[in-house]
Order: C-alpha cells, then sequence, then structure tokens
C-alpha cells in the first residue's frame, strides 16, 4: 500500500544511551544492506524475522559507527512492512549521520506519525490505538504523555466499558424479557432502568468534566499576563521561566502576535502572553493596543494579574480586577518584602486565588504551581484515570450522555420500553464506536481526516 | 435398476414443510412450472413441535409474508383456536401476534391448496440423488424417476440424515415417524455443499383425560382476537383455552438422578442444539438455581385428545419422562401418547449461500428452511417465500431480490445467515433487529405490499384495497391535525382519570395522542367525528404519532447503514491482495464475499479496523 520505505531517528533525540534508526518499508532490508556491514558477512535480505546482526554503518566509504541491526520482517513488525532498526550510539551527531547515510541508501524521511499511521494502514492497531498514539507523539508535557499512554493502555477504554456494560446489561435484559414473555424472566421495573441510567449519566458526565483538565495537559492554557508598568511581571516571567520549559513551543494553527513562551507549570502547561496596560487613553494608536489586551483577557483561559504589594490601589488595578471576574485568574501580589500598601481585601472580593511573590527572596514559586494547577483542575486530575484526550472522543461521551438523557426522559414521560430502549440503543452505539469496537460513516471520515489517504 | 425420465420443471422443491410450501407456491405462481417432493403426502405442512404459528418476531415474519403474498398467516387464520397479542404493554415494537392451530387441519389445508395450485406438481417421492447438468439440476427419486429442473430449492428440514434419539434408543427417523431422507445427504456432500448436524427436539404430547386441569392457571385468547393475514376479515371467536403449570423441586430431581441417560448429556448426539429452545434437562443443569419452571399445556387440534406441553422438550428415556412429567401439578396421572425427543440431522453452512439464498458456487442451487441452519416454522417459511421467489425469478430471467435489514426481520433473517453464519438453530428475536420500531407487525403491509406487488405474488384488486388504505391513513393523520379539542369538562375528565395533565385551551387532537397515557380508546367518546376505519389503521397511526421521535431516530440509523451499503466491494476479488487485513478477516471476507462495506462490518472475525483499512483501499482503487 505505501510504496516508500522511509527511514526516522525513534528515540529521542539528545544525549542518550543508544539512539535508534527505524526503517520501514518494502526496501528496508535493501536499505539497511546498502549501509550496514555484518561482521560475519551476511546480508540483511538473508536474515530472518526476529534476528539481530552486530555490524558497523557505513556511508560513502567511511565508517560512521557500530550498530545492532534488528531485523523484522512483514506482517511481524510494528508498522507491518519489513522494518530494520539499527541501534547505534546515542548522540544528535551520530544518529543524524546514521539517518542521512539511511536516507542517501533510498530511504525517504518518515512524517511525524508516519510509522503510526502505517501501523494503522496495514491494520496493525485500531484507531482508537493510532490516536492515542499521535496523541503521545505530540505530547507537550509529562502528563499529557502518561494521560495519552493511558488511553493506549485502557483507563478511558475501562471506564466507557463500564458504562457500556451496564447499559448492554440492561438492554439484554430488555430483550429477553421482551422475547421471551413466558419464560418468566424477572420483569424489568422502571426503577431497574432510571438507576443504570443515572449511574451512566454520573460516570460520563465526570468524564466530560475531566476533558478540559485534559485539554490543559495536552494542548495548554492560553494564559495573560496582567499588570500596569513596572508591577512586577519580569519577575513573574523570571519565577516561570524557573519552571521546566516545555519541549514544543509553537502551536501549529494559533497565530499569537506576543507570546512570549511556553511554559510548564507543574503538570500544565501555560502559553504566555504579556498584553498592554489597560488604562484609559487618548491616543489612537494605544488605544487600539488597549482594546486588544481587554480582548484577549475576556478570551484567555487564564489570567495572572499582577500588582505591586507596596502601591495602594489604582484605577488601572482596579480595572485590571473587573476584567477578572470573567476568567479564571490569580492574584499575583509581588514585593512582598516592601511593606503593605495595597487594599488585599479588595482583590479578594474578586480574585480568590491569590500568591505572594517576592523576586529579592525568591518566595512564591510554590504556591504558583498549586494555583494554577488547582485552576486548570489537574491538581485533582489522575491521568491513570482515564481522560477523554481529544474533540471526538468528547463528542461521542456528549452524544451518549445525551441519548441516556433522552431515555431518562421517555420512562419518566411514560413511554414504553421499546422506545426508552431505542435511545439506550444509541448510547451503546456511541461509546462503542468511541472504542473502536464499530465503524460508522463518520469514525471513516475521520481516518481519512486525520491519516491523508485516499486519491 | 433402470430409471425412468419423469418430466422437465422451472422449478423443483424438494421438501413440502413450511419452508417448501412457500417457496412452491411462490414459484408457481410467478408462473413457473414447479414440482414440489414430500417423503410422505400426510406430512406436507406438518407441524411437528408446536401446534401454534406466530410468537415473538415470529409473528412479525409470519405478518410479513402475508404482506408479500406468502399462504403462512391465511392458512394460520383459517386453522386458529386461539389467538394471543404477546408483549402488549411492553411497546409497539415488540407486540407479537400468536395463535395455536389446530395441527392436522393446518397440514390438510396447506396439501390441498398445493393441490389446487396452478403450474404446481405435488408428489410423494424421496429425492435421492442430485447431480448439475447443463441447464440446472437432475434429480433422481427413490422409485428412479427422473427430473430435469432449471432450479432447485433444497427444503429438507429435520429429514435429512435424520436420526431420532430418546435415552439410550437412537434410530433413523424423520420426525413424527415419517422416513427420513438417508440418501439425498451423500449426493449433497459429492455435490460439494459444507453439510454439519444440527440437532433439536419436541416435548411429549399426552393424553387431555389424563390431566387434571381443575387447579392450574387458564390461559385465555384475546377478545376480539386478531388475524395474521391483512386478508382475512373475520377470524371468528377463540375455541380453546391454554393452561399454565410449573415445575417443582421433584421434578428437579428426577432430572438430576437420571441426567446420565440423556444421549446429549452422555455426549452420542453430535449436534449442535438451540441454546433458544433448550431441552427442560437442558434448562436445569443451566440454571440449577431456578427454583421452578413453567409450562404451558396447548391443544393440538379440535379433533383429537393430543395435548403439547410446551417448555418440556426431552431426550431422556421414555419412562423417565414420564417419572419426570408425573411430578407437576395437573399431570400426575398423564399418559404419555408420543413421547419426547431429540432429532439430529444435516444442514448445511449458510454463509455459503448469497442473501438471495441462493449457493455461491452452485449457480441455480436455492436453500431455505432448518436446511439453512435455522429453527422454527416461521423462519422455515420466510427463507421459502425467498428462495422460492428468487429462483422463479432467476428462471424467468428477472432480476433477483435481496430482503434488506431495514425493510424486514425476513431481511434481517436472511442477511444474518448468509453473513453471520449459524453456529447453532437460528432463531428470530426481535432483538435481532436494530431497527425494532421501524419494522412493527402493524406495518408489515406498508413496508412489503407494495414490494410483493413489484414482485407479482399480490393482485391488482389487493394491491388497489392496500393503497385506498394508506389514503385513509393519510386522510386520518390529517384530520388529528385539523380537529381541535375543546377544554370542556368531560375530556378534562377522561384526562384526569388516565393521570395526565388537563387542558385549558384547545388542543389538537394529534397533541392528545401524543400523550403516553391517551390512545383512540380512551378519547373516543370525545372524538366525534371519527370516521369508521379499519382498526389496523388506527393502530397504525397511533403508534406513528406517539412514537414519532424515536421513529424518526431509527430511520437516521437506517440511513448511516445505508450510507456503509452503497460503498460496494467486488464480487470476484482474493482478498489476501489487501496486505493490512487480518488472516481472519481475509478468510472471512473470501469465504462471505460481502456484497458491500456495511454487510462486511456485520462479519464476526472482521474488526472495525479491517473495515477501515477496506475503506481506505476502496478509497485508493476507485
Amino acid at each position: 500500500m505505501n510504496e516508500k520505505t522511509i527511514a526516522a531517528i525513534s528515540t529521542a533525540q539528545g544525549e542518550g544511551g543508544i539512539g535508534v534508526i527505524r526503517i520501514s518499508g518494502e526496501k528496508a532490508l535493501e536499505i539497511a544492506d546498502r549501509i550496514f556491514k555484518n561482521i560475519n558477512n551476511k546480508k540483511i535480505t538473508e536474515m530472518k524475522g526476529y534476528t539481530a546482526a552486530f555490524g558497523k554503518i557505513c556511508h560513502n566509504g567511511e565508517e560512521i559507527d557500530e550498530a545492532v541491526a534488528l531485523v523484522f520482517r512483514a506482517p511481524h513488525s510494528y508498522t507491518g512492512e519489513d522494518v530494520v532498526e539499527l541501534s547505534c550510539h546515542g548522540g544528535i551527531y551520530l544518529t543524524k549521520q546514521v539517518l542521512r547515510a539511511a536516507l542517501s541508501a533510498g530511504a525517504y524521511p518518515a512524517q511525524a506519525g508516519e510509522f503510526t499511521k502505517r501501523a494503522f494502514l496495514n491494520g496493525k492497531i485500531d484507531l482508537t490505538e493510532a490516536e492515542s498514539l499521535i496523541d503521545l507523539i505530540s505530547a507537550k508535557s509529562k502528563s499529557a504523555a502518561r494521560a495519552a499512554l493511558f488511553v493506549k493502555d485502557g483507563a478511558l477504554r475501562k471506564k466507557i466499558d463500564g458504562v457500556k456494560n451496564d447499559l448492554l446489561s440492561l438492554v439484554s435484559h430488555l430483550s429477553a424479557w421482551a422475547d421471551y414473555p413466558e419464560e418468566d424472566i424477572a420483569e424489568v421495573t422502571d426503577d431497574m432502568i432510571s438507576d443504570t441510567c443515572k449511574n451512566s449519566v454520573t460516570a460520563l458526565e465526570k468524564l466530560l468534566a475531566s476533558y478540559d483538565s485534559g485539554q490543559a495537559v495536552k494542548q495548554g492554557i492560553d494564559t495573560v499576563i496582567a499588570g500596569k508598568p513596572n508591577v512586577g511581571k519580569s519577575t513573574l516571567m523570571n519565577l516561570l521561566s524557573g519552571c521546566e520549559k516545555s519541549i514544543v513551543t509553537d502551536i501549529p494553527g494559533t497565530t499569537r502576535d506576543i507570546v512570549e513562551d511556553t511554559v510548564l507549570v507543574g503538570d500544565v502547561i501555560l502559553r504566555l502572553s504579556d498584553t498592554a496596560g489597560l488604562r484609559e487613553t487618548e491616543d489612537a494608536v494605544e488605544k487600539i493596543g488597549v482594546d486588544r489586551a481587554r480582548k484577549r483577557l475576556t478570551q484567555c483561559g487564564l489570567l495572572l494579574a499582577v500588582f505591586d504589594n507596596s502601591r495602594e490601589l489604582d484605577e488601572e488595578d482596579k480595572a485590571l480586577l473587573e476584567s477578572a471576574k470573567d476568567v479564571p485568574s490569580i492574584a499575583i501580589i509581588n514585593k512582598t518584602d516592601l511593606e503593605q500598601k495595597l487594599d488585599i481585601s479588595y482583590i479578594s472580593d474578586n480574585i480568590s486565588k491569590i500568591v505572594y511573590i517576592s523576586a529579592v527572596n525568591g518566595e512564591g514559586h510554590e504556591e504558583l504551581v498549586k494555583a494554577v494547577e488547582e485552576i486548570a483542575g489537574t491538581a485533582n486530575l489522575n491521568p491513570s484515570e482515564g481522560i477523554l484526550s481529544n474533540e471526538r472522543q468528547r463528542l461521542a461521551v456528549s452524544n451518549a450522555l445525551n441519548s441516556i438523557k433522552e431515555a431518562e426522559n421517555a420512562l419518566s414521560m411514560g413511554m414504553t420500553f421499546d422506545a426508552v430502549t431505542v435511545s439506550l440503543e444509541d448510547a451503546i452505539s456511541e461509546l462503542l464506536e468511541l472504542t473502536g469496537e464499530k465503524t460508522s460513516d463518520e469514525v471513516i471520515d475521520r481516518v481519512f481526516h486525520n491519516f491523508c489517504v485516499g486519491k | 435398476m433402470t430409471t425412468y425420465f419423469a418430466g422437465n420443471y422451472d422449478v423443483a422443491v424438494i421438501g413440502a414443510g413450511h419452508a417448501g410450501i412457500e417457496a412452491a407456491l411462490a414459484s408457481a405462481r410467478l408462473g413457473c412450472k414447479t414440482a414440489i417432493f414430500t417423503i410422505n403426502m400426510d406430512a406436507v405442512g406438518n407441524c411437528p413441535c408446536n401446534p401454534s404459528i406466530g410468537g415473538t418476531a415470529k409473528g412479525h415474519l409470519v405478518r410479513e409474508i402475508d404482506a408479500l403474498g406468502g399462504e403462512m398467516g391465511k392458512t394460520a387464520d383459517e386453522c386458529f383456536l386461539q389467538s394471543r397479542m404477546l408483549n402488549r404493554g411492553k411497546g409497539p415494537a415488540v407486540h407479537s401476534l400468536r395463535a395455536q392451530i389446530d395441527r392436522r387441519k393446518y397440514s390438510d389445508t396447506m396439501k390441498h391448496k398445493l393441490e389446487l395450485q396452478e403450474n404446481l406438481e405435488l408428489r410423494q417421492a424421496e429425492i435421492t440423488d442430485i447431480q448439475k447438468s447443463e441447464n440446472g439440476y437432475i434429480l433422481t427419486t427413490r422409485m428412479l424417476a427422473v427430473y430435469e429442473c432449471k432450479a432447485v430449492i433444497i427444503a429438507t428440514g429435520t429429514y435429512l440424515g435424520g436420526r431420532i434419539f430418546v435415552g439410550e434408543v437412537s434410530y433413523e427417523s424423520g420426525p413424527d415417524g415419517i422416513f427420513p431422507a438417508t440418501e439425498l445427504g451423500k449426493s449433497l456432500k459429492n455435490l460439494g455443499l459444507p453439510l454439519r448436524r444440527f440437532k433439536t427436539g419436541t416435548p411429549a404430547r399426552v393424553l387431555k383425560s389424563s390431566i387434571d386441569f381443575s387447579e392450574l392457571e387458564v390461559q385465555k385468547g384475546d377478545e376480539p382476537p386478531q388475524p395474521f393475514s391483512y386478508e382475512t376479515e373475520n377470524l371468528g371467536e377463540n375455541k380453546v383455552d391454554c393452561h399454565i403449570s410449573w415445575t417443582n423441586d421433584d421434578t428437579k430431581q428426577v432430572i438430576l438422578e437420571n441426567i446420565h441417560r440423556s444421549p446429549l448429556y452422555a455426549g452420542r448426539i453430535e449436534g449442535v442444539g438451540p441454546r433458544y429452545c433448550p431441552s427442560f434437562e437442558d434448562k436445569i443443569m443451566r440454571f440449577k438455581d431456578k427454583p421452578r419452571h413453567q409450562l404451558f399445556i396447548e391443544p393440538c387440534g379440535l379433533g383429537t385428545e393430543e395435548m403439547y406441553l410446551q417448555g418440556m422438550s426431552s431426550s431422556l428415556p421414555e419412562e423417565v419422562q414420564l417419572k419426570f412429567y408425573r411430578t407437576i401439578k395437573g399431570l400426575e396421572h398423564c399418559v404419555i401418547m408420543r413421547p419426547a425427543y431429540a432429532i439430529e440431522y444435516d444442514c448445511v453452512d449458510p454463509l455459503a449461500m448469497n442473501a438471495t439464498l441462493e449457493f455461491k458456487d452452485f449457480p441455480n442451487l436455492y436453500g431455505a428452511g432448518q436446511f439453512n441452519g435455522s429453527s422454527g416454522y416461521e423462519e422455515a417459511a420466510a427463507q421459502g417465500l425467498v428462495a422460492g421467489i428468487n429462483a422463479a425469478l432467476k428462471v424467468l430471467g428477472r432480476e433477483q431480490i435481496i430482503f434488506t435489514r431495514d425493510n424486514s426481520y425476513i431481511g434481517t433473517l436472511v442477511d444474518d445467515l448468509v453473513t453471520k453464519g449459524a453456529n447453532e438453530p437460528y432463531r428470530m428475536m426481535t432483538s435481532r433487529s436494530e431497527y425494532r420500531l421501524v419494522l412493527r407487525q402493524d406495518n408489515a403491509d406498508e413496508r412489503l405490499t407494495p414490494l410483493g406487488y413489484e414482485i407479482g405474488l399480490i393482485s391488482e384488486e389487493r394491491y388497489n384495497k392496500f393503497l385506498r388504505k394508506q389514503e385513509q391513513k393519510k386522510a386520518e393523520i390529517k384530520r388529528l391535525k385539523s380537529t381541535v379539542i375543546a377544554p370542556t369538562e368531560e375530556v378534562n375528565n377522561i384526562l384526569v382519570s388516565r393521570e395526565t395533565s388537563e387542558i385549558t385551551t384547545g388542543v389538537r387532537l394529534i397533541d392528545l395522542l401524543k400523550r403516553p397515557q391517551l390512545g383512540y380508546e380512551e378519547l373516543k367518546t370525545v372524538d366525534t367525528d371519527r370516521p369508521d376505519l379499519d382498526p389496523n389503521i388506527f393502530e397504525q397511526v397511533e403508534i406513528e404519532i406517539k412514537y414519532e421521535g424515536y421513529i424518526q431516530k431509527q430511520l437516521k440509523q437506517v440511513e448511516q447503514m445505508r450510507k456503509l451499503e452503497t460503498k460496494l466491494l467486488p464480487k470476484d476479488f482474493d482478498y489476501r491482495e489487501i496486505k493490512g487485513l487480518r488472516l481472519e478477516a481475509q478468510e472471512k471476507l473470501n469465504k462471505i464475499k460481502p456484497l458491500n462495506i456495511g454487510q462486511a462490518s456485520r462479519i464476526s472475525g472482521v474488526s472495525p479496523a479491517d473495515i477501515s483499512v477496506l475503506l481506505i483501499w476502496l478509497a485508493q482503487n476507485k
């Protein structure tokens, strides 16, 4: 199905002990033969699947490194194609040299996620697995990676299965009761149905609630730092910069004119942007800047409002507090080493989360992390419980939830059970699609959307 | 031994049970010169198990057969003894009609209908050999008559290689002591059909005068009883009662003490039996905690004293049967007239067939009924109709018909058989259909009569009657939309008594009917301008109004499935060429050769991931 043979470095790029270059495709064995000299002269094309050889990587007559070649033969490999994995000594330079050798020997550079795509297209993994692997590949924080792993390994699956099995056993009881009216099967009661519905609703609502937190983990939160000049925004920046830097800094598809940085605060990715001040102004140009800042304030996912402990609240501070009412906010009180002139109670009337920081003694880092995690909902988020990680999953759960509510509604209206069953079956079918146990046109459309295949 | 040439036929049907009858009638009525062969002329349309037609989902099948111009519903109506609509109160999707019938009368009536049918010849003959010929097939009978037929429908029921088991006793036999078909199986195997063994069973018949009915619960028919056929105008009254009794600890004890004498548990039966219709000892062994089981005592006819014990099928020795029946209240002194037995028989793997019920590798050879791995009279008749219609259409050079999951239970039954196969005798159930609220027993005519007309099994007269009914239905819905009911005391009294909210302004009739608590019946005193219509029209209208939202929901699902079914798969293609498919999927797809992605997605062993692969492959090879 895929004519091109592809290659890529499949270990993390950096100073590792070992680097692996994976080659996959019809010509993988041939290409590997061109650059790998087996110590006992046996050709890779002559090797069986699941065998290894020790040798040297040569390119343009030059020895690059020693390496172990692992041979997988189609369909018994990760991608379902012929695969050779060359394990060489780690380090960016060496692994890149080996990759370059593979590319000049006829391989094409693999796109991000292409091995997974091929695995999917060759039927080695199903769509949900592929999806979570794609999530894993593009995960921007440890927590995101962990959450993605748990989807793949079935934490979400287990949760969905729980609800699905409850609904299935109810529906099968309803079927048996209808199909065997003379077999003295326990009557299905309104209570049985409404109990199951209630439990399912609770479980699914909890999952849905986890979605936004999941997004915070995965995508990061648009965060605005605001405050009047000299209030200490740079102090805050420095404090945040002390946090672990996230791996990826540019987010495709988003345009932000003043992204300062993307930082990882605890488990949460913050995509920081600074704003112009919020003071009233007559200046036309400045007014545009202020308007834009206001707009960004209303749209952001998190506002870090910075105040100066040593100065009294002024109109600009109050305007900022006014904006903070509508978005998740943390008040940052800077310069706690100086004498307090700030009316803290006025602030706490508007923003419930307050963190005190000081540039001088470096206070406040831990408190800040805690506050951010609480706001993002990740403080109580345990990725191992399974979270919804993309829009498709969210939609499926939300549809299932609506169907169950419809069933509850039909029941309370006094509709007969066959009508109730229609809605319950709809819910089951949504959940089956989520777990990839059922195919529908929509799922398939998404295959074509996610994996550029076809015409 | 010398054979003799006995005739040419367009279509020959082997077997004159419920499948064979519908097949032969359909073929003859479509203008094909048809022959139907039975081993015993007195076994035409025999009901060797329960003396009843219909039941859950089976009632739907009978209605559908009737809507298409088949015979089962009409004959059941003519022979009916008692009729009940099952599942009233559980919703219109699962309403199912069942009728107790006079077993001998049913058989005689069907035989007579075959005899009178133009283009059809009924012959007592055991077919012992089938050979492929240039223009179809050559059949040879036990008496060495040779028939040349363009198309053949196999509907051998439990006769093919039939073997009876009663405890340690076992012998070759068809049902009810009739000869089995002993030679044909070999011939079919030689031809290359994939045969396997299934088993089924039946309870004993006991003498009416030996039963003490005084303490038993009586089960009466509906008043008034409803007919199966859209053409039956006067069904008459219920003629008999049924009775209900229960097994007890003693019954269980007898079974447990003697279970080693069951041929099934002793391993003498190799055939696979139906989970859905287990023998009584099966029920005891599988549900040991259940203290008691229900049984129904049903009369076999007006001219006989034989009583059928529904739920008490068994293959235990006759003496054990007598012992455990006699532990049951009312049966303490029962006399067994016919013992219960299990019967094992040859049937075919239905995966070898197309949805037309024609064998993929044997053009013009069709199968129907228990031979295809199903169980039940109604399932058999439904397939007989499908096979009969398609064999005739093929011989006539017309396009064959595939019934679909969204137009009928018949289509669901056939699709299940030829797509999923049958690992045990297949019984129809409402839960087999994903479109239950659309495929109701009340609207079978709306779904299928136009198709029956198109095929040629519905007369001009009946079709016009149907069209008139549809007009009346439309007019009635219009009337409900335009009639406003004023908030009078009388109306509100009804509403309060039905526990639904009162009205304060005028409300359209249609909106009142939408309330689950109200129906035509409740509103009859305030709906003064109601026209005098066929009760079936009121039934359909009320259901459609009340369940509109849910019906729409299912129609949407139908649309989704249709989308997948428009993605056609090639007929002659080796799925091993698609590397991405798992081995099991390749094998199943090669065996079943689904017509489209929708059918492929229903094959067990083909996963959604395989379907994705198929779709990608389809898109790439457009």
